[in-house]
């Protein structure tokens, strides 16, 4: 009689002010996806389009948090994932995004929609719709606790297997210093 | 462009002071800027070329000191000292008041360049504190009228040199003597009995008395003077560390400004010991009013023999100044720093005694250590190890600081207990005592039965005392403050480490602290005693570590319920968005959320 199947591990992924460049980079796992959808199964994640995350075991994020939307979604996987992992330089440190947090929300605003040129007859976009932006790009950890990070822009694909592989092995995620190696 | 002539003389007379060598940047940096001036481009780059260095290090040197300034400053410069001590005694307060009175912001220039406002590490007057320094001058025992009158003469541009001098006095206040503070020492005494011996001989005196360093790391100063003896070398070198830049120490500004013929005498028989002939004495910037004292110490002994080439041991001490700098207190960054750099400690080894002041065998010790050594041949061996413990021999300076009604200088044998110097100070109802400054240990009532001693509790002399109003996670956080203000930057552990310790005791402070942050400071204070490269990294970490084992409710009354929180109000992040909209429906706000 064989052993029963272990559980699937359920994994949610997503990407807020990031490019998905992250995203872009654990599908270079390649081959390596195989075995992984052996083992995991995908609940909220672009790769699947499912719009809200349900209880998950490990939640991957890409990109910080730039707008009330990016909380919202920030919240729900942490409530959600038992282990929250933050992707990439832009998760961890609010990244490229983060390069407005030394201009003035307003006074941005204030050029791009009411005194440059291009768009200065459209006034300020305040349709409930969309979501407010924040006055600062955040990392992930300012605003709720992670677990994990995988520095990188983007991560490796050897760094993310790393990480994913431990986590199924049981192992306390540890990359060493090639894998966090830039230059 | 050019220097402006007075500039230029300024430069010039340096220049003859301190010769057109490289190590002697930093000096040539501290004359040529006065008091209320400051270090312009065209400044850095003359004296850039005046001494061949490249203009990056003159400017590396010239930005790393907090004293000196490459940005104008206003022509009276105040700095605050911001010590815990100075706050308790209600420092915050007066700087408001002096700011007010003044149209100044702290941290800017106000009344078109008539006055900058800020503040600096302690200054080394907590008995008698609020202190302040104005252009470089020390003003201690502040109060609403001392800060009327500043601001009056200010506003009147009333230069400093013409300030009423009851206002610059210092007052020197010694509780209690011992065996060095009674000592009375006739100039040359304690020469004339080590010419008596040979330099090994000495040194054996020295190891018989069990002298050990006094600036707290307590190593025996007979095994250093040994082994800079040793050291192969063509000149030797000693260095006299008063610096004293731990907050909450004061006992060697009572050595330097009363018993400065002690520490030369004690420098002296240092450089007779190890066959060195110059010493270095170096003086932190913010006891400057202690330089014209120290130069006729040194001149009285030169007119009577006892110092320079041609004295009986020919040696002699030069005087350097600091420029404000904590880590400059470590003697390896003391040393780069009277080489004329940035204060970032050496790696060691090798050690001063093979490789210190320019590459040369060099002794460093503390200005009491020095006094000591001194007291040693006047006293002789015996009676000095007479005083103290097993493993702690002698007297030990204490500065009294905080709250007590009999703050000052206390000297009480080694093993008194902590119990014992707060009686001695009249300070029986203290919930806490910071033993050793910041870097040192907090200890809390139940161990006030321990002793001052190089076994159980060492100091370099501070010895702070907070009293039962006193909210102690205040004075973790002013010194989380002070570490990553004086972190030197070389090193990421420490540089980065400091500024996330402070940034998540404001966290907590702010009423947005969760267990998540308790484990987080447990973990950076791992992160910095293990990474870091010196001593400061090493130390920066106890403040915190001290009180969160002995004062946790002082913590937890701060925390919030969650289990993590962000450290600002989400909602408020979006104000700005909403004010552009105009929007305010629900979707333009952020609950608490989960």
């Amino acid at each position: 009689m064989s052993e029963p199947n272990p559980p699937r591990v359920r994994l949610a992924t997503t990407s807020l002010a990031g490019c998905f460049g992250c995203h872009m980079s654990f599908l270079d796992i390649d081959e390596k996806l195989f075995p992984l959808l052996e083992r995991v199964e995908f609940d909220r994640s672009p790769l699947t389009d499912i719009k809200n995350c349900g209880p998950c075991d490990v939640g991957l994020i890409e990109g910080g948090v730039c707008n009330a939307e990016n909380v919202h979604v920030l919240r729900e996987f942490r409530a959600n994932c038992k282990v929250l992992i933050a992707l990439g330089a832009c998760a961890i440190t609010g990244g490229l995004p983060a390069q407005r947090n030394h201009l003035d929300l307003g006074l941005c605003l204030q050029e791009v929609y009411l005194t440059e040129p291009s768009l200065a007859r459209g006034g300020i976009p305040n349709d409930p719709e969309l979501p407010l932006p924040l006055d600062k790009v955040y990392p992930l950890h300012e605003i709720v606790h992670i677990d994990y990070f995988i520095p990188g822009c983007p991560p490796s694909a050897e760094a993310i297997w790393k990480v994913l592989s431990d986590l199924l092995a049981g192992h306390t995620p540890y990359l060493a210093e090639p894998l966090i190696r830039y230059d | 462009m050019p220097l402006n002539t007075k500039t230029d003389a300024r430069l010039q007379s340096a220049l003859r002071q301190w010769g057109a060598h490289d190590h002697r940047l930093l000096q040539v940096l501290r004359a040529v800027q006065t008091p209320a001036g400051y270090l312009s481009a065209e400044v850095l780059a003359a004296v850039a070329d005046s001494l061949s260095v490249p203009l990056a290090q003159v400017r590396g040197v010239a930005s790393f000191y907090s004293f000196l300034s490459t940005e104008p400053v206003g022509d009276f410069r105040v700095q605050f000292s911001d010590s815990i001590t100075d706050r308790m005694d209600g420092s915050a307060a007066l700087l408001d008041k002096l700011c007010r009175l003044l149209w100044a912001e702290p941290g800017h220039v106000a009344g078109d360049g008539l006055v900058s406002v800020a503040t600096t590490s302690c200054t080394g007057l907590c008995d008698q504190g609020p202190a302040m320094l104005v252009n470089g001058r020390a003003i201690g025992r502040l109060n609403h009228a001392r800060i009327e009158r500043i601001s009056e003469l200010i506003l009147a541009r009333i230069p400093v040199d013409r300030w009423p001098a009851e206002l610059f006095e210092i007052v020197d206040i010694v509780r209690r003597r011992d065996l060095l503070l009674k000592c009375e020492l006739e100039p040359g005494a304690a020469l004339t009995v080590a010419r008596r011996l040979s330099p090994a001989e000495l040194i054996g005196v020295i190891a018989r008395a069990g002298l050990r360093g006094r600036g707290g790391a307590g190593f025996p100063s007979a095994s250093k003077w040994a082994a800079c003896a040793a050291a192969p070398g063509p000149e030797r070198y000693i260095v006299c560390n008063a610096d004293e830049g731990e907050p909450g120490t004061f006992k060697d500004r009572l050595l330097l400004s009363q018993h400065a013929d002690l520490i030369v005498e004690g420098m002296t028989l240092a450089g007779y010991a190890v066959g060195a002939s110059h010493g270095l004495l170096y003086l932190r910037a913010e006891y400057l009013f202690l330089r014209d004292g120290l130069e006729q110490t040194l001149a009285r002994r030169r007119q009577a023999g006892l110092l320079g080439a041609t004295a009986a041991i020919p040696f002699d001490v030069e005087l350097h100044v600091g420029a404000g700098s904590y880590v400059c207190g470590e003697e390896t960054a003391l040393l780069e720093s009277l080489e004329g750099r940035r204060g970032i400690p050496r790696n060691r080894p090798p050690y001063p005694v093979t490789h210190g002041y320019r590459d040369r065998p060099t002794v460093v010790d503390n200005v009491e250590t020095f006094c000591a050594a001194a007291l040693v041949l006047l006293a002789g061996a015996e009676a000095f190890r007479k005083r103290g413990t097993a493993q702690s021999q002698g007297t030990k300076l204490l500065s009294v600081a905080g709250d007590s009604p009999a703050r000052g200088i206390y000297e009480f044998p080694f093993g008194v207990t902590v119990r014992q110097v707060l009686q001695a100070a009249g300070a029986e109802d203290a919930i806490a005592v910071q033993v050793g400054g910041p870097s040192g240990t907090c200890i809390s009532v139940d161990e006030f039965d321990r002793q001052i001693s190089f076994e159980d509790l060492p100091t370099g002399g501070a010895f702070t005392i907070f009293g039962p109003t006193r909210d102690i996670f205040e004075v973790a956080r002013s010194y989380a403050h002070f570490f990553a203000h004086e972190s030197c930057g070389f090193c990421t552990p420490c540089r980065v480490g400091t500024s996330l310790l402070a940034r998540v005791v404001d966290k907590i402070h702010a009423g947005y602290g969760t267990r998540h942050e308790l484990a987080e400071l447990e973990q950076l204070i791992a992160v910095l005693g293990k990474g870091s490269h010196c001593g400061l990294g090493h130390s920066a970490g106890n403040p915190i570590r001290d009180t969160l084992l002995r004062f946790m409710p002082a913590y937890e009354r701060r925390l919030a319920s969650a289990d993590f929180a962000p450290a600002f109000n989400l909602d408020a992040a979006l104000a700005p968005a909403r004010r552009m909209t105009g929007r305010d429906d629900p979707a333009a706000h952020l609950g608490e959320g989960s």
